[in-house]
């Protein structure tokens, strides 16, 4: 009964606008950023490897490989700094945490989802 | 000051706030606190009021107990507590406290009463260091030395060691309060704050740095 009173204290917080991305989609996240009182976009783009959480607790996982640096950048699915999630592609995946990517190295780690996504469209 | 109410701890979720980051809260529900006795100096020595909170049935609460809410005009309340002024209090009898006594951004102290831990050992209870795990130390989680010998020959107060832990009053201060809503008798506070969802706690506003 309490949760169910915390979870309705939240609602508010809760976007209407996400779009149903599910783990293993690549998609560009834009994010608001404000540097000496200045706003601008910042966009990371990569493959979401894990969605927790629920209601307003709800976070999601985003990686990539930049500059052949694995980088991870968790977001909460609700924040009022993202203004737009793109789905880029869209992937069959076995699993609903995708960590093994972090063991591999290199283009091996973006090959694995093409083929993936190959199957996914078929 | 008698900025205090009876509380019940709702649980904990998150907000964003106005810079949009996320803030860890906790929901209390604060009152509505009927004032069911005042006592000043020349009555009863002391300087204090006594407040109610929660329902409890006609037929449940004990004769003294009706007649003493009676007196005051208010129903029976569930748990009752007492909160102390150095001047006389300014409410009477039968007036109810809520929670537009305080105000958003305001800090507060929550008192409560933490989770009981059962008896534990001296890592889990004072956060001791314990001994290694391997190359057959044979020393483990246990309490290591406790004392000198002849002298002083006995063990000094206050040492550390396994025993009891949790279940005891604790104070959590200069909470901000992150939001009030009035309707629901509700107040989210950023932070934790001792005891399970449920538990009874008292909230006042803080008495050291506002």
């Amino acid at each position: 009964m309490n949760q169910d009173l915390i979870s309705e204290l939240t609602k508010d917080y809760i976007k209407a606008d996400t779009p149903p991305f599910k783990v293993g989609d690549g998609v560009k996240v834009h994010t608001r950023v404000v540097e000496g009182g200045k706003e601008r976009i910042q966009i990371f783009a990569g493959i979401v490897i894990s969605r927790r959480g629920s209601g307003v607790n709800e976070t999601f996982t985003v990686r990539r490989i930049s500059y052949g640096e694995g980088v991870e950048k968790v977001f909460p699915v609700n924040s009022p700094l993202i203004s737009k999630i793109e789905i880029e592609k869209e992937s069959k995946v076995m699993r609903a945490r995708m960590y093994y990517l972090r063991g591999l190295v290199g283009k091996k780690a973006m090959q694995v989802k093409e083929k993936r996504l190959a199957k996914g469209k078929h | 000051m008698n900025n205090t109410l009876i509380g019940k701890k709702l649980g904990m979720t998150q907000v964003f706030d106005s810079d949009n980051k996320v803030v860890p809260v906790t929901v209390v529900e604060a009152g509505p606190c009927p004032v069911l006795q005042v006592k000043t100096v020349e009555t009863d020595g002391y300087n204090a009021i006594q407040i109610g909170y929660g329902e409890k049935k006609q037929k449940r609460a004990s004769r003294a107990a009706q007649g003493h809410a009676k007196k005051a005009g208010v129903a029976p309340a569930r748990t009752i507590r007492e909160v102390r002024s150095a001047d006389a209090p300014e409410q009477k009898a039968g007036d109810v406290l809520d929670v537009t006594l305080f105000e958003e951004g305001q800090k507060i102290d929550i008192i409560g009463n933490t989770k009981g831990r059962g008896f534990q050992g001296v890592m889990k209870r004072f956060n001791t260091k314990g001994g290694p795990a391997s190359h057959g130390s044979m020393f483990h989680r246990r309490i290591g030395s406790i004392g000198l010998c002849q002298w002083p020959g006995h063990v000094f107060k206050n040492q550390k060691m396994p025993g009891h832990m949790g279940a005891k009053q604790r104070t959590v201060q200069n909470l901000k309060i992150v939001k009030i809503i009035p309707e629901k008798n509700l107040i989210l506070v950023k932070g934790g704050i001792p005891g399970a969802n449920g538990d009874t706690v008292l909230v006042r506003s803080a008495i050291k740095g506002q």
